[in-house]
């Protein structure tokens, strides 16, 4: 145990790891899903795989939007970028993210106008600002980022502000987790549920995983304790032969969601019919689009939008990754070509990439280890 | 990007707008209530922050946990430079001392 001693009641946290060995049955091999790329972030950064036994794999989920978009949706919203008159705004974990010709960093450097932007509220205030400039908002995120890039629609067209658009790639996760399990080369037998994507949709959209697929699925916080309480619920559920929805992140998400959240998404997108998502191909009803209400403000429809699908380099293997077929470490370029300092895969970019994460937590110290002579 | 940051509502800036100031660590900004509009938080009450959006209201506790959490995960930086990017890096408020 490393950064886990550091925490809160470090006791309670034995206590579960505990009980988490006693659920454990030693003839099985579990394997659990965090589909969310906090809790990717939380387990290396705990070192909680250590005080799992070692019959329990966790797999990595495709939950951290910069990772799942594929590089073509990056080179169209680079390529309005070319417009003069236009301001590319877009958060800061999009901008190391390579694209064919380069990262949106790369694109400021030979003179783009790519600005950082915290929030889709501040891209609208950035064009309120700047009347002579078109601003194009490169949208991303889960259903946790999509109901506020809703709202600043909405705020656009009620001030008239049209000198504004929204490049949308807004991905919703469920179908994700479908995919996942219609995947032939994968077996997960239950998975640890988002926890900030919960806050918006709640838990019920959840309930066809348990019913028809039979696997169970517990929406977690992301402290160390939140993810081993959720693992110990999920033995538990193995243990019994069942298969339900539980909440054990209840003090932050609402059973139900947040219903004003999901009206403004309701009321500003519509599903696409379907949509690329990195290493998983084509995910059908998996992605939003702004609604013919608002088409006004959608960059895809006031721009012309090359569309070109472009594959990924081929030594990456970053959609095994993102699947969760292969570990971070089995790919051929992780830690040579590929590093956080020059990432060749997303997933190599943002804190939430399982690349990154396991290359910032398990790698650097067996590294260290290595260079003083300490068997690892 | 999906880890939200606490903050206290100190008050409301625009009821029509549903914007108030918050406080995060002594950092404050004007973030957007409208995802709570049915069940409007008031000065006083904590919420987490997502993208410059209130996207839940949470216990003091809890929110304590969650900047424990942050700082604990090496996110904490990160996270003070999101909230003090909120409205362009420009302050529109006075940080407290």
């Amino acid at each position: 145990m490393r950064y886990v001693d550091e925490f809160r009641d470090p006791g309670l946290i034995t206590r579960t790891a505990e009980e988490i060995r006693r659920l454990a049955d030693p003839s099985r091999h579990y394997r659990i899903m965090e589909v969310c790329g906090g809790h990717t972030h939380a387990i290396y950064r705990f070192g909680l795989k250590d005080v799992l036994p070692s019959n329990i794999e966790l797999v990595h989920g495709p939950g951290c939007p910069v990772c799942v978009l594929p590089m073509g949706r990056i080179d169209d919203g680079l390529s309005i970028a070319e417009d003069p008159g236009v301001i590319f705004a877009a958060f800061g974990d999009m901008m190391r993210v390579p694209g064919t010709h380069g990262s949106p960093l790369e694109h400021k450097a030979k003179g783009r106008d790519i600005r950082i932007v915290y929030s889709p509220s501040d891209a609208l205030k950035l064009a309120a600002k700047n009347p002579d400039k078109h601003v194009m908002f490169f949208a991303i995120g889960f259903e946790t980022t999509a109901p506020s890039t809703a709202l600043t629609l909405m705020r656009a067209k009620a001030d008239g502000i049209r000198n504004f658009s929204v490049f949308c790639n807004h991905v919703t996760i469920i179908p994700a987790i479908r995919a996942i399990l219609d995947s032939p080369d994968m077996r997960i037998d239950a998975f640890i549920g988002p926890g900030h994507v919960s806050t918006v949709i709640g838990c019920r959209p959840y309930e066809w995983i348990a019913k028809n697929e039979r696997k169970p699925i517990v929406v977690s916080g992301f402290e160390p304790l939140d993810i081993l309480q959720g693992i110990v619920m999920l033995l538990r559920q193995l243990r019994d032969g069942a298969a339900k929805v539980e909440n054990q992140y209840k003090r932050v998400v609402p059973w139900e969601g947040n219903r004003g959240a999901l009206k403004a998404m309701a009321a500003v997108f519509q599903l696409r019919p379907y949509f690329e998502w990195r290493g998983m191909g084509f995910i059908s009803q998996s992605a939003l689009r702004i609604g013919d209400n608002f088409a006004e403000w959608d960059a895809e429809q006031r721009f012309h939008i090359p569309g070109v699908r472009v594959t990924d380099p081929k030594a990456a293997q970053c959609g095994e990754v993102l699947k969760g077929v292969l570990k971070p470490v089995q790919c051929k370029l992780f830690g040579k070509e590929c590093t956080p300092e020059r990432p060749v895969g997303a997933l190599m970019v943002s804190s939430e990439g399982s690349c990154a994460a396991y290359f910032n937590y398990e790698h650097r110290k067996t590294a260290q280890l290595t260079s003083l002579g300490a068997p690892v | 990007m999906c880890l939200a940051i606490p903050g206290k509502i100190l008050e409301l800036v625009s009821e029509e707008r549903r914007t108030a100031l918050i406080d995060v660590v002594g950092v404050r900004r004007q973030v957007d209530l409208g995802l709570l509009q049915d069940d409007m938080p008031g000065p006083g009450d904590w919420v987490l922050i997502h993208v410059g959006f209130a996207l839940s209201k949470i216990s003091e506790q809890d929110a304590i946990d969650q900047m424990q959490m942050l700082t604990m995960l090496g996110e904490q930086d990160a996270a003070m430079e999101e909230v003090r990017g909120y409205g362009l890096n420009q302050a529109e408020e006075k940080d407290a001392p």
